[in-house]
């Protein structure tokens, strides 16, 4: 079996598994404080961890292209409480627009 | 939210509160598919990611995991920890969930952040029914997306010559601030890049990210400190 589909069906059979745990499972009962507030903090810490590898991140160093200014004005179009789509594309035309002018 | 009206929602008001939301996901879903080729998934395992996992932040994690050379196992860990938020989730729409064990695994698997926020009707209390009608309006969204994207990606090219590759950071951060409310979550994200960045150059593709995720036991300290909830003395 090749590498993508390893990962392809093992994520699928766990977040399926993840997704069914509370709902199969459970007739009630919260979880204990100290796991939920450590879970909580799990999505900020990886999402931030993605924006910055995605942005940064080179072949075993770091590197600053085109790709940084094209998510500093996501990063506008976010404080300008522009939809998610628009995020994108806004972050996508601008490093398309300084990769082409910078080669 | 609270409806004056106090008419019962129901699935076709799912479908409709969440209709602009599944115009961006299936554009996110045409941006996988294209992402997933240039990754070199091949054609079936794009579509399949999608029909199964149903989730877009591991899904590209776990392509760009892939795309860049990193391990298997640190693609899976990596799109499994973006997951586990759906372990908590799935435990707060349990109690809406009252009906056979098949249905409540369909309604488990069609909660995703989109549909379980349009279905929330306060108090702890979500609606199945709309929960259902966005799910499944997410779900032919977000396939259907992927097979176009997987369809025309050879026709669209190098994505990163249209800039796509920078689309991957302008989302997981659009999906960030979302998710940035209170200090401790602020306190989390800027140890959490902080970590990746640092590891970056010493580690193979992918081991930054998960290392990352230590950031979130800074809950176990906040937790100490949130009874407390005021500014330190000066």
């Amino acid at each position: 079996m090749t590498a993508t589909w390893t990962v392809v069906l093992i994520v699928g059979v766990i977040t399926i598994a993840i997704k069914a745990l509370g709902p199969m499972l459970l007739g009630g009962g919260p979880l204990p404080p100290s796991a939920t507030v450590v879970i909580v903090l799990l999505a900020p810490a990886l999402l931030a961890a993605l924006v910055a590898v995605n942005t940064l991140g080179g072949d075993r160093e770091l590197e600053i292209d085109a790709r940084l200014p094209g998510v500093l004005a996501a990063a506008v179009a976010i404080k300008l409480r522009a939809p998610v789509l628009i995020v994108v594309i806004v972050a996508a035309i601008v490093t398309a627009g300084v990769r082409a002018f910078t080669g | 939210m609270s409806d004056p009206a106090r008419r019962e929602r129901t699935h076709s008001d799912g479908v409709r509160a969440v209709a602009p939301l599944a115009i961006a996901v299936a554009g996110f879903g045409v941006s996988f598919g294209v992402l997933a080729r240039a990754a070199d998934m091949g054609t079936l395992a794009p579509i399949v990611m999608s029909m199964t996992t149903f989730a877009g932040s591991a899904q590209f994690a776990a392509a760009s995991i892939l795309g860049v050379g990193g391990t298997v196992a640190s693609a899976i860990t990596a799109a499994v920890l973006l997951n586990a938020r759906y372990g908590p989730i799935g435990v707060s729409v349990a109690p809406s969930l009252t009906g056979r064990w098949w249905s409540r695994f369909l309604h488990a698997q069609l909660t995703v952040d989109e549909s379980w926020a349009i279905a929330a009707e306060g108090e702890g209390r979500f609606n199945p029914r709309v929960l259902l009608g966005a799910g499944v309006t997410l779900y032919v969204s977000w396939v259907g997306g992927t097979v176009l994207g997987v369809a025309f990606g050879d026709v669209i090219g190098d994505p990163s010559r249209w800039g796509l590759d920078a689309a991957f950071p302008a989302l997981f951060l659009a999906l960030l601030v979302a998710q940035l409310r209170g200090r401790q979550a602020v306190a989390a994200a800027a140890l959490g890049a902080g970590i990746a960045l640092a590891l970056t150059p010493f580690t193979p593709a992918g081991v930054p990210i998960i290392a990352a995720s230590a950031a979130c036991l800074l809950g176990l300290r906040a937790a100490d400190d949130a009874p407390v909830d005021e500014e330190p003395p000066p």
